[in-house]
C-alpha cells in the first residue's frame, strides 16, 4: 500500500511539474487569471457600489450567490457537527467542587451539586489543575480588545482588510480563547448552546432575508440596489449599506458556528467538562 | 549549455509558486491515501487544502501591483462616472482569488470541525483510529 502510494503520488507530480512551463509566469500582469473578469471588477467596483474594498464588493455583491451558499455550508457544518456529537445531559454522574478557601475537593456522585448560591465551592473538572495567574490575567485583559478589533475589522471591512468572515473567525476565537485559558464551563456561561443556535441561523438569515427583500422591491435577488428607497439613499450607497448589513448575517453565523463546533468537538459532545 | 541553465533556472524561478504548490499538494496527497490513521488522513487532507488555497493566490498577484483596495481619498470628491478613467487594472493585484480562497479558509475550518467529530464517533465506535483494525471489525461483523 506504501508502495502504490508512493509511485501514485510521484506519478501525478511529475504529470502537473511537466505541464509548470505552460502556465504564466509568477505575477505576470497578463495572465489569463487577471484579463478576463477581474479588470471588470478593478474598474467599476467604486462606481457601482462606492466601495473602495474590492474584496468585500465582489464578496458580498457581484458574487452574492456564492458567499450566501458558503454562509449556508458553514452552517449546515455547524449542524452536522452537533447531530454527530451531541449527547443527551446524562442523570447519573460524578461531579467535583473545590473549596475556595482550603482547596479541599468534594466528589458527589448520582446527579448531586451544592447549592447554587453558595460561593465558598466551585466546580472543577475531573483533571482540574490549578490556573495559572499570568495566563488567567493576561486573558482577562485581552479577550475584550480581541472582540472590539473584530467589530473594527467588520465595520471598516469597506475600507481596509476585513468584512464578515475575518470578523466572525476572530469573534469565535475571542471565546475558545476564554474555553481554553479558563474552562468550557466559563465560556459556556457566558455564550449559551442555544445563543449560538440562534445566531448562527439568524445570520443565514439575514443574508437569505436581505435578498428576498431585494426580490419583494421588485428586483433581482440580492440586488442591493433595490433598498434605495428602504435606506432614504440612492442606489450606488444602497449597495455599500446591503453589503454592510449581509456581512453582519455573514460575521453572526462565522462566529456562532465556529463556538458551536469548538463546544461539541472538545468535550465530545456532553458540553460538560471539555480542554 | 549555458543558455540551456539559464533556462532551467528561469524556470525554476518564475515559476516558483506553481513548485511549491504542487509539492505541498503531493505530501497532502500522500498522506490521503498511503497513511493508516485517520487523523493523519485529515491532516494530509488540511495539507492538500493549503496548497490549493495557496496556489489561487499566488495566481492573484501581479509584479508591481498593490492590495486591491482602491485609493479613494482623492477620487471620492469626482463626479462618480469619471472614477474608471482613473483606474489602472495593473496597479492593483486580481482581487477574485482573494474572495474565492477567503471563503474557502473558512469553510475548510467548518469541515475540518466535522472531519475531526466523525474521527471522534469512529473511535467511539470502532476503538480504535487505525484503518485497516477498522476494516478487520468490519470483516468479522
Amino acid at each position: 500500500m506504501k508502495i502504490l502510494g508512493r509511485v501514485t503520488v510521484i506519478l501525478c507530480g511529475l504529470l502537473l511539474l511537466v505541464y509548470v512551463g505552460e502556465f504564466p509566469d509568477f505575477a505576470d500582469p497578463q495572465s489569463p487569471a487577471s484579463t478576463h473578469v477581474s479588470p471588470y471588477y478593478i474598474q467599476n467596483a467604486l462606481e457601482d457600489t462606492a466601495v473602495p474594498n474590492l474584496v468585500t464588493a465582489i464578496l458580498a455583491d457581484y458574487r452574492g450567490y456564492d458567499t450566501m451558499f458558503e454562509a449556508t455550508v458553514i452552517f449546515t457544518a455547524g449542524l452536522a457537527c452537533f447531530f454527530l456529537m451531541r449527547l443527551p445531559k446524562k442523570e447519573e454522574r460524578v461531579v467535583f467542587y473545590r473549596h475556595r478557601a482550603t482547596g479541599v475537593t468534594l466528589r458527589i456522585d448520582d446527579c448531586g451539586a451544592v447549592p447554587k448560591d453558595t460561593q465558598a465551592f466551585h466546580r472543577i473538572d475531573s483533571q482540574w489543575v490549578p490556573r495559572d495567574l499570568i495566563i488567567r490575567s493576561t486573558t482577562r485583559l485581552l479577550i475584550p480588545f480581541v472582540q472590539i478589533y473584530a467589530l473594527y475589522v467588520l465595520a471598516h471591512g469597506h475600507h481596509s482588510p476585513g468584512g464578515g468572515f475575518q470578523a466572525g473567525v476572530v469573534l469565535g476565537a475571542s471565546i475558545i480563547l476564554l474555553a481554553i485559558s479558563q474552562d468550557l464551563r466559563s465560556a459556556i456561561s457566558k455564550i449559551k448552546e442555544k445563543t449560538l443556535g440562534i445566531l448562527s441561523s439568524l445570520g443565514v438569515l439575514i443574508y437569505a432575508g436581505t435578498g428576498f427583500l431585494c426580490l419583494l422591491l421588485g428586483e433581482s435577488f440580492l440586488d442591493y440596489g433595490a433598498l434605495a428607497s428602504l435606506l432614504g439613499t440612492d442606489r450606488v450607497m444602497a449597495r455599500s449599506h446591503g453589503i454592510l448589513i449581509v456581512e453582519v448575517g455573514v460575521a453572526m453565523a462565522v462566529m456562532s458556528v465556529l463556538i458551536w463546533i469548538y463546544y461539541n468537538l472538545s468535550s465530545a459532545g456532553k458540553q460538560d467538562e471539555g480542554l | 549549455m549555458r543558455g540551456y541553465n539559464m533556462d532551467l533556472l528561469n524556470l525554476i524561478a518564475a515559476k516558483a509558486n506553481y513548485w511549491t504548490y504542487i509539492i505541498l499538494m503531493m505530501v497532502g496527497f500522500y498522506a490521503l491515501i498511503a497513511k493508516n490513521n485517520l487523523v493523519k488522513k485529515i491532516v494530509g487532507m488540511t495539507i492538500f487544502q493549503t496548497a490549493v488555497l495557496l496556489f489561487y493566490v499566488s495566481m492573484s498577484t501581479k509584479k508591481g501591483g498593490t492590495i486591491p483596495i482602491l485609493h479613494h481619498g482623492e477620487t471620492t470628491s469626482l463626479d462618480p462616472g469619471h472614477v474608471s478613467a482613473l483606474v489602472n487594472v495593473a496597479d492593483y493585484v486580481n482581487p477574485l482569488p482573494h474572495v474565492l480562497m477567503l471563503t474557502a479558509i473558512v469553510v475548510g475550518v467548518a469541515t475540518l470541525g466535522v472531519a475531526l467529530s466523525l474521527a471522534i464517533k469512529v473511535y467511539k465506535t470502532y476503538g480504535t483510529l487505525e484503518e485497516d483494525e477498522i476494516n478487520l471489525q468490519l470483516r468479522n461483523g
